[in-house]
C-alpha cells in the first residue's frame, strides 16, 4: 500500500539477499501471515466495530447504520457506503486531506469484498420500498501501517459487520437485531519480487516490490474480487499460483478467527 | 443484480449475435488531435474513447518531479453524456481508481528513466460508454503513447472477459456486464505479461483461469489491430512526405 515509503539501498539489498536464500526479514515463510488478532465491539457508540492487528499493523473499522433514501435504480435495496481514512498518525507517508488514490483504492477493495460476496442481504435492509432503507456506513481507520493494511482493513470490515446490531429501536423501527450475514469474504494479498511471491508483505517488503495482487475469496472457495496493483507485471502462472495459495490462506483465516 | 429473466443466449449466440469468445467490432484511428503529442480514437462496440498524450514535459507542481525518471499521470474521465443517466462531471472514486490501475497498466512498459524530472501526461475521455471503457481507454492510451514517440518496451493491449448464464464470455457489453455474474478486465504485453488484472463478481478458481486465458486471447487480437493502426498512419506519412504536419479530420 505504502507506495511512497522509501527504504535505504542497504536494507533493500539485505531483503533481496535474504530472499535469494528463501528467507524473509522477520523469519516467516513466503506464504506465512503475521500473527492476527481481532477484537470486536471495541467502540460502544458504533453499531459494530473491530480492531484488527496483523503483526504490528493496526486497523480499526467502525460500522454505523441509519435509515435513509435508497438509490433510484435499486428502490428495494439497502445501501453500503465504504470509506477509508489513511490518517497521518498511521505512517510518515500519509498526509492530511481528502483521500488520495491509495485510500480510494483501499476503500473500494474493502467494499468490493463485502458487496460482491453478497455477504449482506441488501433486500433485507429495505424498510419502505422506494422510500426508506438501511444505510450501512463502513469506515476504515488505519492506525498503524506496518504493511498489508488492505488485508487487515478487509478483515476488520467483515469482523465489524459480524458484530453489527441494527439500531432499529433508536429510529422507532422495532427491536434491535443482529445484522444477518450470508458470507465471510477474506482478502489475501501477495507481492511479487524477482519471481518470488510473498504473502502478507511487511512495510519494507512492500517498498521493494512493485507488483501486488489481491484475491478476495468467499466461503465456498470461489473468488469474488481481485486487483493487481503497482507498476510491475505478473505472468499468468504467477497469478494462478497466487490464487491457489490465497484461497487456502483465506480458508485458514476464516476458520480460525471468524467462524469460532 | 443477478436475478433477471434476460436470456443471454439465443441459438448459442449472444444478444448482439456474437459467439462466446468473439470481440465486438473495433476501430482504431491514430493521430486524431492536432495539439496533442500523440493521440488515438478507439471504438470498441458501443464505446467511443479518445486518448491524448502530452510530454515528456515539465512537471507542475514542481515537487512531484522525480530526479531519476519521468512520472506518468493518467486521467480517466467520463463525459456527463456518455451514460444513460447523466454523470456528474469531474472525478469520482470510481474514476480515480480506474486512473490508478490504468496508469499502472501502462507504466511497466514506459522507459521513464529516459526523461528525468519530467512528466508524461495521458488523458482519456470516454465519450460514449457501453461496458469496457477502462480497457478501451488503455488500448487508446497505449497507441497514443506510441504515436507521441514515447519509448516503450512493448505495446499494451487490454480486454475483459465475463461470465453470464454460467458461461465465460469475451468482451462483455452493457447488458452482460450489468446483469452478468462476473467481470474480469486485464491488460498485458504481447508477450503475455499481465499489467492489469481486476475482477468482481463470482468465479471458481477454474473459471478465473479460463477467464484470464480468454481475455488474454482477446488482448492478443486487439494488439494486432493497434499495430495495424500505427503502421497505417506512419506508412501514409512515408508515402506522402511533407504531409505529416497536416492534420486531417474526417
Amino acid at each position: 500500500m505504502s507506495v511512497t515509503n522509501v527504504i535505504s539501498e542497504i536494507k533493500k539489498d539485505f531483503i533481496y539477499n535474504l530472499l535469494l536464500k528463501g528467507e524473509r526479514i522477520d523469519g516467516r515463510t513466503f506464504d506465512q501471515y503475521r500473527e492476527i488478532s481481532i477484537q470486536r465491539d471495541v467502540i460502544r457508540k458504533a453499531e459494530g466495530s473491530a480492531l484488527v492487528k496483523l503483526g504490528s499493523s493496526q486497523v480499526l473499522v467502525g460500522v454505523k447504520m441509519q435509515p435513509g433514501e435508497p438509490f433510484q435504480d435499486t428502490p428495494n435495496k439497502g445501501v453500503i457506503i465504504t470509506n477509508a481514512e489513511l490518517v497521518p498518525l498511521a505512517s510518515p507517508s500519509f498526509e492530511p486531506g481528502p483521500p488520495n488514490e491509495v485510500g480510494i483504492e483501499l476503500a473500494r477493495l474493502v467494499d468490493r469484498g463485502v458487496r460482491e460476496s453478497k455477504a449482506v442481504d441488501l433486500e433485507a435492509l429495505c424498510i419502505i420500498p422506494g422510500k426508506q432503507v438501511w444505510i450501512i456506513f463502513i469506515d476504515v481507520h488505519i492506525l498503524d501501517d506496518c504493511g498489508n493494511i488492505l488485508d487487515a482493513a478487509s478483515l476488520g470490515a467483515i469482523a465489524a459487520l459480524m458484530s453489527t446490531k441494527v439500531p432499529a429501536a433508536r429510529y422507532g423501527l422495532g427491536e434491535d437485531y443482529i445484522l444477518p450475514l450470508r458470507d465471510i469474504p477474506i482478502a489475501t494479498t501477495a507481492i511479487e519480487f524477482n519471481d518470488v511471491l510473498m504473502f502478507d508483505p511487511g512495510v519494507d517488503e512492500e517498498a521493494i516490490a512493485n507488483t501486488r495482487l489481491t484475491i478476495i475469496s468467499t466461503m465456498n472457495g470461489n473468488i469474488c474480487g481481485s486487483q493487481k496493483s503497482g507498476t510491475g507485471m505478473l505472468k499468468p502462472e504467477q497469478v494462478h499460483r497466487i490464487i491457489d495459495i490465497a484461497c487456502e490462506k483465506a480458508k485458514e483465516i476464516r476458520e480460525k478467527f471468524l467462524e469460532a | 443484480m443477478d436475478e433477471t429473466d434476460i436470456s443471454f443466449f439465443k441459438d448459442g449466440l449472444r444478444l448482439d449475435g456474437r459467439k462466446a469468445d468473439q470481440l465486438r467490432p473495433v476501430k482504431i484511428e491514430v493521430g486524431v488531435l492536432a495539439r496533442a503529442d500523440g493521440s488515438c480514437y478507439i471504438e470498441m462496440g458501443g464505446n467511443k474513447v479518445i486518448a491524448a498524450v502530452y510530454g515528456p514535459r515539465e512537471v507542475h507542481p514542481r515537487h512531484l518531479q522525480e530526479a531519476t525518471r519521468a512520472i506518468v499521470r493518467y486521467r480517466y474521465n467520463m463525459a456527463s453524456f456518455s451514460v444513460e443517466d447523466r454523470k456528474r462531471p469531474g472525478p469520482d472514486r470510481r474514476s480515480q481508481e480506474l486512473s490508478k490501475v490504468s496508469r499502472e497498466a501502462l507504466e511497466p512498459v514506459i522507459l521513464t528513466s529516459f526523461f528525468p524530472r519530467s512528466v508524461i501526461d495521458v488523458f482519456v475521455e470516454v465519450l460514449q460508454a457501453d461496458a469496457g471503457t477502462r480497457t478501451a481507454g488503455i488500448n487508446a492510451a497505449a497507441v497514443a503513447l506510441a504515436d507521441a514517440g514515447i519509448p516503450m518496451k512493448s505495446m499494451i493491449s487490454s480486454c475483459a472477459a465475463g461470465k453470464v448464464a454460467d458461461t465465460i464470455i469475451l468482451d462483455p457489453m452493457k447488458e452482460e456486464d450489468n446483469f452478468g455474474q462476473a467481470d474480469l478486465p486485464i491488460a498485458m504485453t504481447p508477450g503475455g505479461d499481465i499489467t492489469l488484472l481486476q475482477m468482481d463478481g463470482g468465479l471458481t478458481p477454474d473459471e478465473f483461469q479460463r477467464a484470464v486465458e480468454m481475455a488474454m486471447k482477446g488482448a492478443r487480437d486487439i494488439y494486432e489491430m493497434q499495430r495495424e493502426a500505427l503502421v497505417k498512419k506512419y506508412s501514409q506519412m512515408v508515402e506522402q512526405p511533407g504531409r505529416e504536419e497536416v492534420h486531417v479530420c474526417d
